[in-house]
């Protein structure tokens, strides 16, 4: 006998602690198999890009930290490569290369985060996510060093960064960078042999490549397609053409594909932010002709970078005046979300928010 | 082989259990009976013996001393430190400030204010419960009135209450952040040491120009 069941439709979210932070989404189950799923978000809106028509080009670095709250270095560096496009500012060598460590250990920090969650969403309650928070916090007191700040740092201004690092943040680095790799063969070693994960993550959610490039999904999602798209590499912006870094790429494009790309990415930060450390020579770290009040000439710019989730990008439009006359983000969180009834429908609900956790998406930025 | 990897997951387990802790206890710490006995000045059997009740508490883990976090001096945290005497009302802090939630109100302090003169200042409110702390006011500042502070405990029941004003500005512990102020750091100065602030009045980016030099600015310019 066969047993004549109706498709129910269960809402989770905003406040479900699954869906980091306030997503909702509506989904329809036939039986435990997800037939049809209705994203809805909006809930952290706080009007960051019409803040910052009202706000001068050194203040709206202070809403870029808030964005993405996971990854704010890496906000900051999109939106002063912009603002230097605009109004034509050559930053001084030295202010490039620290806000490049400070982009690769945001990197890694963000990479853990992904990869922490993700096994804290298959159901491992704490205990693994503690092993990749542990080592964040390590990062974090680097950037407490560094800026004052650990989350919202505010550390980059056009032509570079704010102040030269103090001396203990060199021999606290130096520290760090003989510490992390170990840790990350560690976490490699305790995700990718546990059968348990291996099973629950691989050929779930699975994406044709060709669907993620029409779509716009950009950074680790896309890499695991075996899509060679790293703008680093392809677009390069600040410094990236002078180090020499791999671009990791799995072709499965499951869950597993997705996380084993941010941890082979982590290895390729430390290269980087070790290369970075020998090629970085005393000298200013903002050229002293650039004023607070930054007034760009009449245009728009665009600069899109490689952050820990694809690409972020600020499209800034000035009439000629202190405050951009439009600031639009492109939000590589949102992006990654197009695909998400593609990626879900099919699936078991146990593995939905794995799936979900794996496109690695930050709230504060899909909303903004 | 199937079985063989949660083995192998369970050793990475096993290697951070025998790690020490990383945790930092805040704002209490647990005192061992032998910390509190050392603490009590005696050695551990004359404490038991002395005192047993204090010995029993320690012994349960109900002893507890406060911890101060660690910090690093660029901290920037509440607790403005402001120089009354390098300050000269410009108001820079308030225009840079992205929140608009700094307040100055001031008057001439004398007649005929000159450049580099002070302006006598009436009311200098910063709204710290909006504040998140970004230090574009600490960057403003032309003359170097204004600090970051290097507290972050600040809590109240009532909004009215984290708004800083001029008199708790003036009254404040003097231990400014050395946020923007690389100055502090040549000095090895900081600010969670219980020692005084090094003199820093001539430590500015801009100096207060002195009568001479602003007499040859107005005068002789013309």
């Amino acid at each position: 006998m066969t047993l004549q069941t109706e498709p129910i439709s269960i809402n989770f979210g905003p406040q479900h602690p699954s869906t980091h932070g306030v997503f909702r989404m509506r989904v329809t189950f036939d039986g435990e198999l997800i037939v049809d799923v209705e994203p809805v978000f909006g809930y952290l809106h706080r009007g960051s890009e019409k803040l910052a028509e009202e706000r001068t080009y050194t203040q709206v670095v202070t809403l870029t930290d808030r964005m993405d709250y996971v990854a704010s270095m890496t906000n900051n560096q999109a939106y002063i490569l912009s603002v230097e496009k605009l109004a034509g500012i050559v930053p001084e060598p030295r202010g490039v290369w620290l806000r490049m460590i400070a982009a690769e250990l945001q990197r890694i920090a963000s990479h853990l985060v992904a990869t922490g969650f993700l096994i804290q969403d298959l159901g491992a309650l704490g205990t693994p996510l503690m092993y990749a928070m542990r080592e964040r916090e390590k990062i974090l007191d680097l950037f407490e060093m560094m800026c004052g700040a650990r989350i919202t740092n505010s550390y980059l201004r056009p032509g570079g960064v704010f102040a030269d690092a103090p001396d203990y943040f060199w021999q606290a680095l130096r520290q760090f960078m003989d510490d992390i790799p170990g840790q990350v063969d560690e976490m490699e070693e305790l995700l990718g042999s546990s059968e348990i994960i291996l099973q629950r993550t691989k050929s779930v959610a699975v994406l044709k490549p060709g669907d993620m490039v029409n779509a716009g999904i950009t950074g680790p999602m896309l890499r695991a397609g075996g899509v060679d798209w790293d703008l680093r590499h392809r677009n390069s912006y600040d410094y990236y053409d002078r180090v020499q870094f791999d671009r990791p790429l799995h072709h499965a494009s499951d869950n597993f594909a997705r996380y084993w790309v941010r941890i082979q990415e982590m290895r390729e930060s430390i290269k980087i932010v070790e290369q970075c450390i020998k090629a970085i020579e005393p000298g200013p770290v903002r050229p002293k002709s650039v004023p607070f009040l930054v007034r760009p000439p009449k245009g728009d710019s665009y600069v899109g970078i490689e952050c820990p989730k694809g690409e972020l990008g600020f499209y800034l439009v000035s009439d000629g005046g202190v405050s951009p006359y439009r600031c639009h983000v492109r939000a590589p969180s949102l992006m990654n979300l197009t695909l998400l009834k593609e990626m879900l429908v099919g699936t078991y609900m146990a593995d939905m928010f794995v799936s979900f956790g794996s496109t690695d998406i930050n709230m504060g930025e899909v909303d903004r | 082989m199937i079985g063989f990897g949660l083995i192998k997951g369970m050793r990475v387990t096993m290697r951070n259990f025998l790690r020490s802790p990383v945790t930092e206890q805040y704002p209490d710490r647990r005192v061992s009976p032998i910390e509190a006995a050392k603490m009590a000045g005696l050695n551990p059997v004359a404490f038991a013996i002395r005192k047993p009740a204090e010995a029993f508490k320690a012994a349960t883990g109900m002893t507890s001393v406060p911890v101060k976090v660690k910090q690093t001096p660029r901290f920037r945290g509440n607790e403005f430190a402001w120089y009354e005497e390098r300050c000269t009302g410009c108001a820079s802090c308030a225009k840079y400030c992205p929140l608009g939630i700094i307040k100055i109100v001031t008057h001439p302090g004398g007649i005929d204010v000159q450049e580099g003169e002070s302006y006598a200042i009436d009311v200098f409110d910063i709204d710290i419960g909006r504040c998140m702390f970004c230090g574009l006011c600490v960057e403003a500042c032309p003359y170097d009135a204004l600090h970051m502070g290097s507290q972050f405990e600040r809590s109240s029941y009532v909004r009215a209450d984290l708004v800083i004003t001029v008199d708790q500005l003036k009254a404040n512990m003097k231990r400014p952040s050395s946020w923007f102020r690389p100055q502090f750091e040549g000095m090895k100065y900081s600010p969670f040491e219980d020692k005084a602030m090094p003199e820093h009045k001539d430590a500015g980016r801009h100096e207060k120009p002195l009568p001479g030099q602003l007499t040859e600015k107005w005068v002789k310019e013309r």
